[in-house]
């Protein structure tokens, strides 16, 4: 049929593609679009700005401080600009354009009404220090948010300015500090289980805490024992993830957060995972005293390629007058007020201090009240329980090719963890996950949990159809089998994405981290030295 | 409900393949007690996109937006007209909903954008390296701090009192937990920076000095000098950024000494959004690469030799070192930093020293005419677009009495510094290049209302 194409070549296999030779004059290869740095196609001269022109000189006080000439950054005019971001964009994978199972991250669709309501002049045009009385729609927006947060958590305050996961890990163990102080406790030691993101004991360490490992069960739970074992009058509190990083609800939560407060802890709850459990469960009936929700993941504000996020962290009665500054809280006339430095002495004397400059994260407020909204009581609900339905679906798909070592007598949540043992000898999880982009698939999460050999985590999320969820796990079978049979293609996937396998010895070895040479001249020492065009 | 794809019979079909006769089966794990039976009662049910718009726009519409009224605010967020096409092109889905690019070979375009934004960065602050961004301004000079600390083996930092009271709140209540000791310096309602009063605070113990360019006062303070004074006691400089477009008139903090450079990059493409999110900047020199927090983006090849981008040197991040790790950061300001790239993209070089100078244009028409006004006085020998003006009368009363004739007439430093009552008649006025003649008229005549 194909007579002009015999071999098979396909244009994203490149020059070097297998079973060709063919090379186009351009290096493009139809909509195979290589894309030179900003760098190397503007010069500094140029402008994609119509500016007005200055009516007098610099202020002779300024005229000390002036730079010699102008800083060395390309310009493009608009058509150039939009043509480079446009063709580097459709080197992405993205949720827009398949299923994005990264187990942990929470990929689900991003609703484009969030991203309208948030670009009202009355939101995205307003400024964190204008007078109150200016600003009090914005003040309601955080405000309501927050009233949603502390209802589905079941919990007493809410923080909402830490500005990511990490960010509103650190607000927890911060307020856990600061009710020490207020107690007179010093207390230094936190407890992380093994299972743990690598935020938490960052975090901890980050917040002047020495970090004390809990080892999982064999079912991929927190050993309670082992936890139980370790508390004391040193131990300032734990960070449990629960849902767990292995996909598993920890049952015994509430028996970790009573022998925790009897031994005078605090128990903090990393809320990454708490998509698969809204409206089902509130974590304030577990014990716990502080979580952060990710509202770039259960509330679905974009990713945007690593961030913004927005952490805000939910407290227990106990927390909550430590809670940092600034926060919106509603007067007895109704009216929503901010609480600054300025006015925290009137009954939030206890704050222990502000973690960024202004209020936090408002334009992903307003994305994820409006997800809310969007969704109400009963979606959110919804949310969870697809979200579940879906991962168990691939899990159940799945476990008779791809071992699930935690998942053999009971359902997982809202991520499915595999382990790549059984595969041909020199096949791993990267083979798979390299596979998978060739099928046309985001990779899933890979090599995490550390607390299973090859880990490979799947988190569907509630946005996938079960057509779409059919076809990843048609591919995801498809890889497994061909992993089991030794078939030595995977080792070289991915074969059809814009790159091949990325040298990251390379990069490591000898950072490049920014360009050299002159805008608009090509060939500079750093670009030919790695042979590129 | 339009968000969510699976039918009725998908879902009952599913759960055969599960093998549970519901999906509550599949909440075991969670304790019988604390599973709750339906909605959360007292909440509302899902609404249709039209609904929630009116629900959304009601609340809009009671803020006052900066585009619809004289605006003169600054205090490191600052009001600049953003391009069209950079709104645009970062709400490409490619761009909007991928996630941090650890797979590289299908996230070419977001690494490259890092890549450039590195790049960009470097060489407006004049460092040698800069990484993928921060949070915000106000975390990266802490984590700036904190950066030194670990290059010096020394723990005292000396704080410019022009540094952004916010900020120095951010450094002050996280050195409350890390016992750095921190020296904050009082702010006076002087002419100039307090350069004076920051060398005269390095001592052998100090790991850095932190000193923000302009200052929140809109003074210049002279960093080379302050580099001198820190170098020869074995400290940092730390220069802080908070309005990025000055940099396309003054001389970059890295030419003038500073050996960390941070910075808040909002003003260049992302909006002012009520305060968040922002853009943190992080530059400096290249000795320090792996004391750097955050991501970074560099360089490599494929296995076809091609030119191709990575995340790299992540032995000093939380996913490997855990506990070890430089910072504790992980999701950082991706689509902020491609927001930024793509205006200083449309900008050039040239271009943000014409948008510079008319912003310095705008400002001294706003400070020339405000000094007509009867019992003003100017407090800056020298600005770039913003600057203090004394008033005979505390300012936050005068702030909030423009904003009931629709002026949002700047930020009174009772405001920012509510504990110094000698700061407190001053007011801070921002003029970039979205104000106009009539607004500054407006203000003008406005305050001298309010004052008379």
């Amino acid at each position: 049929m194909n007579a002009v194409n015999a071999s098979g070549w396909r244009p994203s296999m490149g020059e070097a593609g297998e079973g060709t030779s063919f090379k186009t004059a351009s290096g493009d290869y139809g909509l195979m679009l290589e894309e030179a740095l900003s760098f190397e196609l503007g010069s500094s001269e140029k402008c994609g700005v119509d500016l007005d022109k200055p009516s007098r000189p610099a202020a002779a006080g300024l005229s000390k401080f002036l730079r010699k000439s102008a800083p060395a950054l390309p310009g493009l005019t608009e058509p150039e600009t939009v043509r480079h971001y446009t063709r580097l964009s459709r080197q992405n994978y993205a949720i827009d354009l398949g299923p994005f199972p990264l187990g942990s991250c929470t990929m689900k669709h991003n609703p484009r009404l969030n991203e309208k309501m948030a670009r009202l002049p009355g939101f995205a045009d307003v400024h964190p220090l204008q007078p109150q009385k200016t600003v009090e729609g914005a003040l309601e927006v955080i405000e309501q948010l927050a009233d949603w947060l502390i209802t589905l958590t079941g919990m007493a305050s809410v923080a909402m300015s830490p500005k990511a996961g990490a960010h509103g890990e650190l607000c927890g163990l911060l307020c856990i500090r600061a009710a020490l102080d207020a107690r007179g406790e010093k207390r230094d030691v936190v407890l992380v289980p093994e299972s743990a993101h690598g935020t938490n004991p960052a975090t901890a360490a980050f917040a002047g805490f020495k970090v004390q490992s809990i080892p999982a069960t064999p079912e991929g739970r927190v050993d309670v024992e082992a936890l139980k074992a370790k508390l004391g009058p040193n131990v300032a509190g734990v960070m449990i993830t629960n849902p767990n990083t292995c996909g598993l609800f920890e049952p015994e939560m509430k028996a970790i957060g009573d022998a925790v407060h009897a031994a005078g802890g605090y128990v903090y709850c990393d809320g990454a995972n708490f998509n698969a459990i809204v409206g089902k469960v509130r974590p304030g009936d577990l014990g716990v005293d502080a979580m952060h929700i990710n509202l770039h993941k259960t509330f679905s504000t974009p990713h945007g390629g690593g961030g913004p996020g927005a952490g805000p962290v939910v407290l227990s009665e106990a927390l909550a007058p430590f809670a940092p500054l600034p926060f919106v809280s509603r007067g007895e006339d109704g009216r929503v007020h901010l609480v600054e430095e300025e006015n925290a002495g009137e009954g939030h004397a206890q704050a222990f201090g502000r973690m960024v400059a202004f209020h936090g994260q408002m334009g992903m407020f307003t994305r994820a009240l409006t997800y809310i909204l969007s969704h109400g009581a009963d979606g959110l609900r919804q949310v969870a329980e697809d979200a579940v339905l879906n991962a168990n679906y691939v899990l159940r798909s799945c476990e008779d090719l791809l071992p699930a070592p935690f998942a053999k007598s009971g359902p997982c949540m809202h991520e499915a963890l595999f382990s790549d043992a059984g595969l041909a000898e020199g096949f791993s999880t990267l083979d798979i996950a390299k596979g998978l982009i060739d099928e046309g698939f985001h990779p899933m999460t890979v090599y995490f949990p550390l607390v299973v050999k090859g880990a490979m985590l799947v988190e569907p999320t509630e946005t996938e159809s079960k057509a779409g969820l059919d076809r990843f796990i048609g591919s995801l079978r498809s890889l497994a089998q061909r992993a089991k049979d030794g078939d030595q293609s995977l080792h070289s996937a991915p074969h059809f994405a814009p790159r091949r396998r990325l040298d990251e010895t390379l990069a490591a070895r000898k950072p490049v981290l920014v360009w050299q040479g002159t805008p608009g001249e090509p060939g500079t020492p750093a670009l030919s030295e790695f042979g590129g065009s | 409900m339009r968000y969510l794809p699976l039918t009725p019979a998908d879902r009952a079909e599913m759960l055969g393949v599960i093998g549970a006769a519901s999906v509550d089966d599949l909440f075991v794990d969670v304790p019988a007690e604390a599973r709750l039976s339906g909605p959360i009662a007292g909440l509302p049910a899902h609404a249709s996109e039209m609904a929630v718009e009116r629900h959304m726009s009601a609340l809009a519409a009671k803020n006052l937006s900066a585009g619809t009224a004289p605006f003169f605010i600054g205090a490191g967020a600052y009001r600049h007209h953003v391009p069209a096409s950079v709104d645009h092109l970062i709400q490409r889905g490619e761009f909007l909903t991928a996630y941090t690019p650890y797979q590289p070979e299908i996230a070419q375009g977001t690494l490259q954008v890092l890549f450039e934004f590195q790049t960009q960065v470097a060489r407006l602050f004049g460092t040698d390296i800069a990484n993928a961004s921060m949070y915000d301004g106000s975390t990266a000079c802490w984590e700036a701090i904190l950066m030194a600390s670990r290059i010096t083996r020394k723990d005292r930092a000396v704080l410019s009192s022009g540094l952004h009271p916010h900020y120095a709140e951010v450094v002050r209540t996280m050195a409350k937990f890390t016992e750095d000791d921190i020296v904050s310096l009082k702010a006076q309602l002087v002419p100039q920076a307090d350069d004076a009063a920051v060398i005269a605070a390095i001592d052998d113990k100090t790991s850095c000095v932190v000193v923000q360019y302009p200052d929140v006062m809109g003074r210049i303070p002279d960093l080379a000098a302050i580099a001198d004074a820190a170098h020869a006691k074995g400290a940092l400089l730390i220069a802080v950024v908070t309005e990025p477009v000055a940099l396309g008139m003054i001389e970059a903090p890295g030419a003038l000494g500073a050996d960390i450079v941070v910075g808040e990059g909002q003003s260049i493409g992302v909006g002012l959004q009520f305060g968040g999110p922002y853009l943190g900047l992080f530059g400096c020199r290249e000795k320090f690469v792996r004391q750097m927090p955050g991501r970074l983006c560099g360089q490599t090849v494929d296995a076809e030799g091609k030119r191709g981008f990575v995340l790299t040197l992540s032995t000093r991040e939380q996913h490997i070192r855990r506990e070890k790790a430089t910072s504790n950061i992980c999701t950082n300001s991706g689509l902020c930093a491609l927001a930024f790239s793509i205006h200083l993209t449309l900008l050039g070089g040239e271009g943000l020293a014409q948008l510079a100078a008319v912003n310095h244009d705008k400002a001294q028409a706003l400070i020339e005419r405000l000094a007509k006004v009867p019992g003003v006085k100017v407090l800056n020998d020298a600005y770039f677009n913003e600057a203090t003006v004394v008033l005979p009368r505390d300012a936050r009363e005068v702030v909030r009495e423009l904003a009931d004739r629709k002026v949002l007439g700047g930020v009174s430093l009772g405001r920012l510094f509510p504990e110094d009552s000698d700061l407190h008649n001053g007011l801070l006025v921002t003029a970039t290049e979205t104000v106009t003649d009539e607004d500054i008229e407006t203000f003008a005549r406005e305050l001298e209302g309010v004052l008379a």
